[in-house]
């Protein structure tokens, strides 16, 4: 069986996520119906704005669906605003504002500040190999708060915001609060797509 | 561009100003005059709003000039709001642009719906860490703003009017130049540099990608949900609505729907679903009576 890899889409940078899949030879989709989640593997929630995609997921059905498909232990990745749809709480956002869950962490939004505020940096990731990663933050959260099964494995090092962490893994959940996708460095997502093929073929020998 | 010394992060590159238009894609940004409408336009998953003191509607209605608004005001809606703010500066306005990114706003439009401070330039965009957004109406504008800095494109269509005609000639315009640019050989783009009007590393750099360097919305006319899910038929990456939530019979409703239009964009029971009930539309003007001194898509060059 191929791995499929789902994109959501319902809002944000749904395509470059999408060309960085395929560049990895994986069949990679965008879905923004309950039916399109049946139909993959694995999913990646885009950059972009998550009061819109939280709104977005609730109205039209998507949000129960993939919290209990990740429940139930479908890998998946998040960048940007899809580190905050797959936290448990979110500081700084809406009152209504609703997450998919995966990672046990309090994600804090815009927590570097304003666009103007943006930033490129270079952070070492944990598990990924070779030189530091150029990361692209953008109106960018950080977690706050990490539960104990929460592997950390990536922090901002220097300047005010040094120690905050910006990337974790928990199980079969990753997330970032940078774009590896805008920055055609493809190793977050080799790293993801290598977590997403060894559960398919975990769960094709049960 | 400026750099923290005490860390290698360096705010302000084209990439973050690029990025950040990339994370409103498949998103509404909706012209807002006052907090509260700000937080509608945030209740109803708006991904951005326009800050400004009268929308084109009322400025078309007021006449005399259009301005970049009172800092008082966009701070007011900085505040209300968690989702990004833009504002307007005049067209060639450099010192409201200043302004505009010292109170922190996250995009400027460099827009013609105010009336131009300079009629032979742009702002140089380049230096300042705030991205700007700024209105084509063909490829060869679209590509001067986007040498002159600008991090996204947005159709101009004709704003304040509710009517779309003046957006999808634009839009089709726009794509059907970068068509036309992939046809060519490599000898004929030189040519065509010259025809646009637009620096040849660009056209060149087009003709090969099919498409724009930065993210391309539309603008100007939009103001029903079937609008919105046409003007990204026709290849927009997301929407600007202006008057045309605020002018209409129920803002609340109609910013939820073209919200939702704008993501099922090509799902003919959505968009019709959620064009049911929405009362009156914005009244709206057709742009064929509109003298030539009051189009605003005719400002800029």
């Amino acid at each position: 069986m191929d791995l499929t890899i789902g994109v959501l889409a319902l809002q944000g940078d749904v395509r470059e996520h999408l060309l960085a899949l395929a560049e990895l030879g994986v069949l990679a989709r965008p879905v923004r119906r309950p039916e399109e989640l049946d139909s993959v593997h694995a999913l990646v929630v885009p950059g972009g704005e998550s009061t819109t995609m939280s709104k977005l997921a609730v109205d039209f059905g998507l949000l129960e669906p993939v919290r209990e498909r990740i429940a139930a232990g479908m890998p998946a990745y998040g960048s940007c605003a899809g580190m905050i749809m797959l936290g448990t709480t979110v500081l700084d956002g809406r009152p209504d504002q609703r997450t998919f869950g995966g990672i046990d962490m309090v994600v804090r939004r815009n927590a570097f500040g304003r666009q103007v505020d943006s930033f490129e940096t270079d952070v070492v990731l944990d598990g990924i190999e070779g030189h530091a990663f150029r990361t692209v933050f953008i109106r960018a959260p950080w977690a706050e708060e990490v539960g104990p099964q929460v592997e950390v494995l990536g922090r901002i090092e220097g300047g005010p915001a040094d120690g905050r962490i910006v990337a974790v893994r928990q199980g079969r959940v990753m997330a970032t609060a940078f774009h590896p996708e805008v920055t055609g460095d493809l190793r977050v997502h080799e790293a993801f797509v290598d977590l997403a093929r060894g559960v398919l073929i975990g769960s094709a020998d049960e | 561009m400026s750099t923290d010394d005490s860390t290698t992060a360096t705010t302000g590159t084209a990439r973050v100003k690029r990025g950040m238009a990339d994370m409103l894609k498949g998103g509404v940004i909706m012209d807002v005059v006052t907090p509260d409408q700000a937080k509608i336009a945030e209740d109803a998953g708006a991904v951005a709003v326009m800050a400004l003191e009268r929308v084109p509607a009322d400025i078309r209605a007021q006449g005399g000039l259009a301005r970049m608004s009172d800092p008082d005001m966009i701070d007011g809606i900085i505040e209300a709001v968690s989702i990004p703010v833009m504002a307007k500066a005049r067209i060639g306005h450099f010192v409201e642009a200043q302004v505009l990114q010292s109170l922190g706003v996250d995009y400027i439009d460099e827009s013609e719906v105010l009336s131009p401070a300079d009629e032979a330039n742009h702002i140089d965009k380049w230096p300042f860490t705030v991205p700007f957004v700024c209105g084509a109406t063909n490829l060869g504008e679209a590509l001067r703003r986007i040498s002159e800095g600008a991090a996204m494109i947005r159709s101009k269509g004709e704003a304040g009017t509710g009517n779309v005609i003046e957006a999808t000639r634009h839009m089709r315009q726009i794509r059907a130049d970068i068509r036309r640019l992939s046809t060519l050989d490599e000898t004929e783009l030189y040519a065509a540099a010259k025809e646009l009007r637009a620096p040849y590393e660009l056209v060149a750099e087009i003709a090969g990608s099919g498409r724009l360097p930065v993210v391309l919305f539309t603008a100007g006319g939009i103001a029903t949900p079937a609008d919105a899910a046409m003007m990204m038929q026709l290849g927009a990456e997301g929407v600007f609505v202006g008057s045309g939530i605020f002018k209409s019979g129920d803002p609340v409703k109609r910013a939820s729907a073209i919200v939702q239009a704008t993501t099922f964009h090509d799902d003919p029971d959505v968009i019709a679903k959620v064009s049911r009930g929405l009362g009156e539309a914005m009244v709206g003007i057709n742009v064929s009576t509109l003298p030539e001194s009051e189009q605003f898509a005719k400002r800029g060059w």
